[in-house]
């Protein structure tokens, strides 16, 4: 039970060791899971928070105009130099994180090092769909495990699926063990050539279409590889373990349109099939509400105040009544997620009159957050 | 701006920007506004979410999905591969191309778009482009397989869609954005890049959801009244700022769509955005 002087979010910074940020792209998530680690280190949380966003928002936010790099930098609480705990920020490089497991697992340095020249290996390293999410958990889990942190923030990369982080380690192992690849490779390990390997019909076809250096490089890959797939695999169920476990938090993050929330609905029922909960729901951007007055009153009151001359005061009331019929329409788009989830997971945040790009704005989000 | 003269700038437009901005409904309100006004078109979706076509349903404009799975099965199947094309799918095999080839699945879909913008079947095609960052990827593509791929039905597929690229009387791309802060650096920054490392023609900016309107005079009144009044005129304020840097910024023109006085786009509200669309399209120089 939780304490009723608490929201769900509370709770979720104070006992999570992980917090993972979701929803589709635009909604705000970067900014609430950095509001989320601001006042976690209010409370005196050691907290990392983990950005993905090219377009650099949370750096943004943070006041950080150099950008971020693939290792945590401390973030100096300018206006509150007295924030018991501490807060600390990073924007991930897939590429350089996936460089770093190979070189973890590799038999030797050399080994290391031919798959790192490899042009297959950068491919998979830095376009590959589903290496961005992987390469998320991956820091996750090594900053989990890092002495220096007690909280993780994670903001996820805006994928077409979000279900997509939760598979990311299982989908990009399959590939890199990929069956078809290493039966054809079979040949190579009784020591015959690359080249032999690629007259094998199939892989002639695809030569023909792709082109044959593009083909030998990616034999050479699955070939380097061999023999690490082991050690990448128990890696790679280490950190789906940890995703799935309950220190691990899940918040769903949505804007007032139909298709952010189906998104999130749809994450929850995703979460919910792996016997995950959803902790907390922020719904970002909603029109503010001004008194209690509805659409209709506001509407008749408008009306009222034009017809005996006071135009004025008219459009006074006019305006009152679009921003409630807005806020209305809203609270409609969302109700299905309110049902879902239940109405106490669930954290409005007003659409602010400023786009928030330093600390102090990220505090006002936190406001609305940890609003009881 | 004459309307049939900006729809028929280029039979192919790509509309692109982050996610949340709108792309899909400013495709929708192209693709419609086009249509009325006589041309035949085609709307096109890349992810197979079905919100285009909701938009569009009972409408005389024609919506097709094309993903990039399906088109680069459909390309192999094409060239050579189709007695093993099914055991390549079903064994990921096709994921492994992809990866071989990265942008080999983006040029597919680039190809096919390419047949219809040569095809005489559509006026105009309007694309909802790809999704949040992946937009200037995808408009890559064709540049960097050309360093990758040294011959083949690949190769020639990349030359000439980049030839249409280079081509501002058959492909343009649309660029769509939100009157804040952090949307219209990004499109800023999208535009530079588009046009450097692409080098295809860009379209006016399309400003989306601007909540247009003077300012509301302040009179003494209820406290509600007037905190709902500093409000709007505050927003408004602001988003006036971002139009401006964006002027300043980014020598394109803009066409500025309202916001829309409901939760997300139906398609009642469609018929309201064309005018407004048709309206800003007059006012273009």
């Amino acid at each position: 039970m939780t304490t009723p002087s608490l929201t769900a979010l509370d709770v979720v910074i104070r006992d999570a060791q992980i917090v993972v940020s979701c929803g589709s792209g635009g909604v705000g998530k970067t900014t609430a899971a950095a509001a989320l680690a601001l006042h976690a280190a209010s409370l005196g949380r050691r907290v990392v928070v983990v950005t993905i966003d090219p377009a650099r928002r949370l750096a943004d936010a943070l006041g950080l105009a150099e950008g971020l790099s693939n290792e945590p930098t401390r973030v100096q609480i300018v206006d509150q130099p007295d924030t018991p705990g501490e807060l600390w920020a990073m924007m991930l490089d897939p590429a350089t994180t996936f460089d770093g497991l190979v070189r973890q697992y590799a038999e030797t340095p050399e080994r290391a090092e031919r798959i790192l020249a490899n042009a297959f290996y950068h491919n998979i390293a830095g376009a590959l769909s589903g290496t961005q999410e992987y390469m998320a958990a991956e820091k996750l889990y090594q900053l989990h495990r890092d002495e220096r942190f007690d909280l993780v923030v994670v903001d996820t990369p805006p994928t077409r699926n979000a279900l997509d982080f939760l598979d990311a380690p299982a989908t990009l192992t399959r590939f890199i063990n990929h069956r078809l690849f290493r039966l054809l490779m079979l040949p190579a390990r009784k020591g015959l050539k690359v080249l032999n390997v690629a007259a094998q019909p199939i892989l002639r076809s695809i030569g023909k279409v792709v082109g044959g250096e593009v083909l030998a490089d990616a034999i050479a890959f699955f070939q380097a590889f061999e023999g690490m797939e082991t050690g990448f695999r128990d890696r790679a169920d280490s950190v789906s373990e940890l995703l799935h476990s309950r220190i691990t938090r899940y918040v769903l993050v949505a804007s007032p349109r139909h298709d952010t929330v189906e998104e999130a609905r749809y994450f929850a029922t995703r979460l919910a099939e792996s016997e995950l909960t959803v902790a907390a729901v922020v719904v970002n951007r909603l029109q503010p509400r001004f008194g209690d007055a509805t659409a209709e009153e506001a509407e008749e009151a408008a009306v009222l105040a034009e017809a005996s001359g006071r135009h004025q005061l008219g459009a006074l009331w006019r305006n009152l009544g679009e921003l409630r019929a807005l806020a209305d329409a809203e609270e409609a788009v969302i109700a299905p997620l309110v049902a879902d989830t239940g109405a106490t997971a669930i954290h409005r945040v007003p659409l602010l009159a400023d786009d928030v790009h330093d600390l102090s704005g990220l505090r006002e989000i936190a406001t609305h957050l940890f609003r009881v | 701006m004459d309307s049939l003269q900006f729809f028929g700038a280029a039979r192919l437009v790509i509309v692109a920007g982050k996610g949340g901005v709108g792309k899909t409904t400013v495709t929708a309100v192209l693709a419609q506004a086009a249509s009325d006004a006589g041309l035949r078109v085609l709307a096109v979706e890349l992810e197979g979410k079905p919100v285009l076509e909701d938009l569009l349903a009972n409408t005389s404009v024609e919506v097709m999905t094309i993903t990039a799975p399906e088109a680069l099965s459909d390309y192999l199947d094409t060239h050579g591969l189709k007695r093993v094309s099914k055991r390549l799918a079903t064994s990921g095999i096709i994921d492994v191309v992809a990866t071989a080839a990265p942008g080999i699945d983006d040029i597919v879909v680039l190809g096919k778009l390419k047949q219809f913008e040569r095809a005489d079947d559509y006026d105009l095609i309007v694309v909802d482009g790809p999704a949040a960052g992946h937009a200037i990827t995808f408009l890559m593509s064709a540049r960097g397989l050309l360093d990758t791929v040294r011959g083949g039905p690949v190769r020639t597929q990349a030359e000439d869609v980049l030839e249409m690229f280079h081509d501002p009387a058959r492909c343009q791309v649309l660029l769509v954005t939100l009157p804040e802060t952090t949307p219209i650096n990004e499109v800023i920054e999208t535009a530079y890049a588009v046009e450097e490392r692409v080098g295809v023609q860009l379209g006016p900016v399309v400003v989306n959801g601007v909540d247009l309107g003077e300012p509301i005079a302040i009179i003494g009144a209820d406290e509600h009244l007037m905190a709902a009044a500093e409000f709007r005129n505050h927003r408004r304020a602001s988003q006036r700022t971002e139009l401006d840097r964006l002027s300043n910024d980014l020598a394109l023109d803009q066409i500025v769509l309202p916001q829309l006085p409901v939760a997300g786009i139906t398609p009642v509200d469609l018929a309201a955005m064309v005018m407004a669309l048709l309206e800003q399209i007059d006012r273009l120089p």
